[in-house]
């Protein structure tokens, strides 16, 4: 059954979602240790004593994790406490070396934020709130699938520091879900506490969600989601489960508080075979970690210091460069975007030139090669002078495209390859005469309508010169010779 | 040869003699080594006698003494130039392995070294060997070791005390002057009372707990063994301050300890807890401290009779604190990485068969009893208001020590060394560490020196101090050693 | 709070330690010897008083980010019980060997 097919579905029940992510910090080392957090090294490589669990070894707390753990949670408008206590959560787990993961349980260390994700279709804003943001270590990896019979343990990835950012049962629907996601995701992007990649792993998704008939204000039993690896995934999984969970209420039954696992594949959700009630963590605060305590003073200094973000930046880029609504939403969507946008408006000065071509000729090379803003050999102040060119007139629109192709390989500034190659707009009336009359023996036809009077030919003759000329002829100058043989 | 017992205190097994010879050249640590190897042929340290040491290679040893006399030629020496010092199994050394007496890491050899025993080394010091103990240091007796019972060299049918009774054991019979050990719960005082050696259990955070296996950390120590006041002093300063390995240690500066036999304890006031002096107490315990208190008088100390009213409850506190953090300290011995597996069905079974087969009955009964006072439902009536019982059993020592009171003086051990496999009940065995437990629930730094024999055997009296006041002990114990005189060992 | 048979076997799963049902029953006896002692902790007053957590130190002191790692003295195959190509290798986990278990 699709999911969606059935609409009067949305209209008797209510999807309540409330979300938990790990987000991977982008820290060299680990959070307890000095090993590096590089993902991709070869097994077990990045271990040491503390993070293999050997007879003796202590945790370390990694302060630039500290850090950014804070800097997120102020982003998430949370009140980050002056004492947090980290604790361990017992389980026995062979990618969990120590038989416990230290985590932060009772005292996180910040609560009660927001975020902001939109408006209902009524027209009432969205606010989701978040729950509270604590820090913890990885597990390792295991590999199950690698060698008959066993399991391949992995423990790079063992005490890599994450923060989990739990979210209230705020969100009605699986859209409401993958937008407060991407919200959160471009927040953290801005603030660079993490690499916020679903498909590395560095950013992860656990969803609890219930069904209730609306107009209902207690919450239903929820179930778990886990497993999905992608934001669409998770919406598709929200929408899978509300819909068994409907299915089993409408048909008067009861919703089992479990674990449900996501198969992509399949696009259905599975019971998970871990037993219910067999999970007793037996948390009690961590006694090789005395509490971390934090200076109100760093955690304003921390806050001063967060970066402009995304919602400021929008209503920043409205107001600054009069955009519209659409262009800034594509220009902010990546923080690099958007300095890079900036840098361009700010030394070029037309702030809607710089858009149109960052939002098309930019955006485009990247999406088709694949290629990061950061290392994009087009640095803004290039690009800017580029579009100077253009304005005053020396390279024509048509010209600068080619001239842009060039400095994407090149990397080249484009004054030099606009004379090297020819690019530079030739104004001069009597070569534009020599290439229009070229032209009008070239194709007699076509001028015979326009003389005629067939207007529209006059642009298939413009651009018969501009292919003649390599692009340099002036079309404005063109337009006008034309106009002037048209009267004689 | 002599019997163990009848050991005449060599004054050239002192560390500080030990030193000055070695820098004057007049012995060297390979010499040092050899002698401390064949004094534990002498009384039979091995296996078939007191065993005292789940291991020692002695040909490394002797390979290894000259090379840690070479490093220290040209610099000031160390503390400990030349001193060979006895290990705790529990404690991390890169040679011997390290085995914390269990069946689970037999033959484990650890690929870093403790913290403690870098010190060690630094300060010149040759380590020698790992001392038997109480598996995982869960015990008083040292009879839990899977590689069989240490017996008193003092008495050998008697317990050395536990868990660090293989270096106390190694201490006493003479082969070292200086030993490791670790306490939790009293693991280093009470085996110096059985085997009439001092002790001394720091300050927490004094010493690094990098490379000491886990117990319970919130109550681990590494601890001190001595011959004598002075050995357990220098050893001490040898090892202890801040790393930055360990994130309960502290960066407090560390008391020159081997200096306090200088400090005047004239003036200075001694607490007399009267909860550690019952009715019920043994009144020839009572009286070799009360010979305690009396010498104290006469050197110009004040006696005051104070109260810590929570003591009768840190027993109960303490089991359920220790066995709490234990039963997550020792779930990293699944058999996945490192020490003994033992196959079962799937992984279940593999780490259940491990785990039964690699512990024995102390450490299961702990590991039982802490899962279940820290599972759901009986958390709060258990592990919290054990933790905020604790509170209050620190709050005493804090009030008493606030109101002017230096040291406190009071018996180490309710009874003398009791006869090997004596004592069958596990509360029973708990309780020998009532009078010791209370300075690891506060943190605050206590000692074990002998104080005369009752009944033939030795018996220790306990100093306890503030937070970082070793110096304060230490000049205590030196002038109460002594004032004592031979008085301490009769 | 009488510790059963049931409890014990709950708490032996929970720790991952084998028991025979000789050794369960006497655990059973022991166990609620050892607790009946801690009773007398329920009588303390405890109202007010703050659990002791962090005991003897100043704060959590952190590391700067990176640095050395603590070195290893022998390779992981000097003491792991199963190693191959680098991944310590295991028995394979129930729920991934027989479906139903947990
Ligand atoms: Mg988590
Ligand atoms: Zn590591």
């Amino acid at each position: 059954m699709s999911p969606r097919a059935d609409t009067s579905l949305e209209s008797q029940w209510e999807m309540v979602v409330g979300l938990e992510v790990h987000v991977q910090l982008r820290t060299r080392s680990k959070a307890f240790c000095a090993c590096s957090a590089e993902y991709g090294a070869h097994p077990n490589v990045n271990t040491c004593p503390v993070c293999l669990a050997l007879p003796g070894a202590l945790p370390v707390l990694n302060g630039r994790a500290v850090a950014l753990a804070t800097r997120a949670a102020l982003a998430l408008n949370c009140t980050v406490h002056p004492v947090s206590v980290f604790a361990r959560k017992n389980y026995f787990y062979p990618d969990l070396p120590k038989g416990y993961q230290i985590s932060q349980f009772d005292r996180p260390l910040a609560t009660a934020g927001f975020v902001d994700i939109g408006h209902r279709a009524e027209g009432s804003p969205i606010r989701v709130g978040v729950t509270r943001v604590h820090m913890e270590e990885d597990a390792g990896k295991s590999v199950h699938d690698r060698y008959e019979g066993a399991t391949a343990i992995d423990l790079n990835r063992a005490g890599v520091p994450l923060i989990e950012i739990v979210s209230e049962p705020d969100m009605r629907s699986a859209d409401e879900a993958g937008a407060y996601l991407r919200v959160v995701k471009q927040i953290l992007e801005y603030l660079e506490v993490s690499d916020v990649s679903m498909e590395e792993g560095s950013l992860r998704v656990d969803a609890n969600v219930s069904a209730r008939r609306r107009g209902e204000t207690t919450l239903g039993t929820k179930t778990e989601v886990k497993n999905m690896n992608s934001f669409s995934g998770v919406e598709r999984a929200l929408a899978v489960e509300f819909a068994r969970q409907v299915g089993v209420l409408s048909a008067g039954g009861v919703v089992r508080q479990q674990t449900m696992l996501w198969d992509g594949a399949a696009g259905e959700v599975r019971p998970s075979r871990t037993k219910e009630g067999s999970h007793d963590y037996r948390y009690f605060p961590e006694p090789d970690l005395p509490p971390l305590v934090l200076e109100l003073e760093w955690i304003d200094q921390m806050r001063h210091d967060l970066p402009e973000l995304p919602s400021a930046r929008r209503a920043r880029f409205v107001s600054e460069y009069a955009l519209g609504a659409y262009d800034v939403d594509v220009l902010t969507a990546s923080p690099r975007i958007a300095e890079y946008y900036e840098s361009v408006a700010r030394t070029h000065g037309d702030a809607k030139v710089a858009a149109n071509w960052v939002m098309g000729e930019v955006l485009a090379q990247l999406r088709a090669t694949g290629g990061d803003v950061a290392t994009f050999r087009v640095r803004p102040r290039d690009l800017a002078q580029l579009l100077d060119l253009v304005r005053d007139g020396i390279v024509s629109h048509t010209a600068a495209k080619q001239v842009f192709a060039t400095m994407v390989v090149t990397g080249e500034q484009p004054a030099q390859i606009a004379e090297r190659d020819g690019l530079v707009k030739v104004d001069d009336d009597a070569q534009l005469a020599a290439w229009l009359d070229d032209v009008m023996s070239e194709l007699p036809t076509e001028t015979a309508r326009w003389r005629s009077g067939e207007k529209k030919l006059q642009g298939v003759l413009i651009g018969a010169v501009m292919k003649k000329s390599n692009g340099r002829a002036d079309p404005r100058k063109l337009g006008q010779l034309l106009a002037a043989r048209l009267v004689s | 040869m002599s019997a163990p017992g009848e050991r005449a205190p060599l004054d050239t097994g002192r560390a500080a003699a030990i030193r000055a010879a070695t820098a004057a050249g007049a012995t060297s640590a390979e010499t040092t080594v050899k002698q401390a190897l064949s004094r534990a042929r002498e009384v039979k340290a091995g296996r078939d006698g007191l065993n005292i040491f789940v291991s020692l290679d002695g040909e490394y040893l002797k390979e290894h003494a000259a090379t840690a006399a070479q490093q220290l030629t040209d610099t000031e020496p160390g503390l400990l130039l030349g001193v060979p010092v006895a290990i705790k199994d529990n404690i991390a050394t890169l040679h011997h392995p390290t085995t914390c007496g269990s069946r689970i890491l037999a033959g484990y050899v650890s690929p870093y070294a403790a913290t403690v025993v870098s010190k060690l080394c630094d300060a010149g010091a040759v380590p020698f060997g790992k001392t038997n103990m109480d598996e995982f240091a869960m015990g008083s007796s040292t009879e839990n070791s899977a590689y069989g019972p240490t017996r008193n060299p003092v008495a050998p049918d008697r317990v050395p005390g536990g868990s660090s009774g293989g270096s106390a054991a190694a201490v006493a019979a003479g082969i070292v002057s200086v030993a490791l050990g670790s306490e939790t719960g009293g693991s280093v005082r009470q085996p110096a009372s059985f085997c009439g050696i001092v002790g001394v259990k720091p300050t927490y955070g004094r010493v690094s707990r990098f490379g000491l296996v886990a117990f319970a950390s919130s109550l681990d120590h590494v601890g001190v063994f001595g011959a004598q006041v002075d050995d357990a002093a220098r050893g001490l300063r040898a090892i202890a301050g801040h790393d930055p390995l360990d994130s309960t240690s502290t960066s407090i500066p560390v008391g020159e300890y081997h200096l306090a036999h200088a400090r005047p304890v004239k003036g200075m006031v001694v607490g007399r807890p009267r909860e550690y002096f019952p009715d019920s107490l043994d009144p020839a315990v009572r009286a070799r401290c009360d010979a305690a208190f009396e010498h104290m008088r006469e050197l110009g100390m004040q006696v005051r009779d104070v109260s810590l009213p929570h003591t009768a409850l840190a027993i109960p506190v303490y089991y359920i604190v220790a066995p709490a953090e234990a039963s997550s300290n020792l779930a990293r011995f699944d058999g996945a990485r490192y020490g003994l597996r033992v196959a079962g069905a799937g992984l279940t079974g593999m780490y259940e068969a491990t785990r039964s087969q690699g512990f024995g009955a102390e450490v299961t009964r702990r590991i039982m009893l802490g899962t279940y006072v820290l599972s759901a439902g009986y958390y709060d009536a258990y592990y919290r208001k054990a933790q905020r019982v604790r509170t209050l059993i620190a709050d005493d020592f804090s009030r008493v020590f606030q109101s002017g009171v230096d040291v406190l003086f009071t018996p180490t051990t309710p009874t003398p060394a009791f006869a090997l496999g004596a004592i069958s009940d596990p509360y029973e065995m708990y309780l020998s560490d009532i009078f010791t437990v209370t300075a690891n629930l506060a943190g605050i730094p206590a000692m074990s020196q002998p104080i005369g024999r009752v009944g033939g055997l030795p018996i220790g009296g306990q100093l306890m101090a503030a937070h970082f006041e070793e110096m304060k002990m230490f000049s205590v114990a030196y002038a109460l050693e002594r004032a004592l005189g031979a008085g301490a060992s009769s | 709070m009488a510790v059963t048979i049931d409890d014990v076997r709950h708490i032996a799963a929970l720790a991952r330690l084998g028991l025979t049902d000789e050794r369960a029953a006497s655990l059973v006896n022991e166990m609620n010897s050892i607790l009946g002692h801690m009773d007398v902790l329920s009588k303390a007053d405890t109202s007010g008083v703050q659990e002791a957590i962090g005991v003897g130190a100043g704060g959590l002191p952190v590391r700067d980010d990176g640095g050395q790692p603590i070195p290893l003295a022998r390779s992981l195959d000097a003491f792991a019980p199963a190693l191959k190509d680098g991944f310590f290798i295991v028995p394979r986990l129930s729920t991934h060997e027989t479906p139903g278990e947990s």
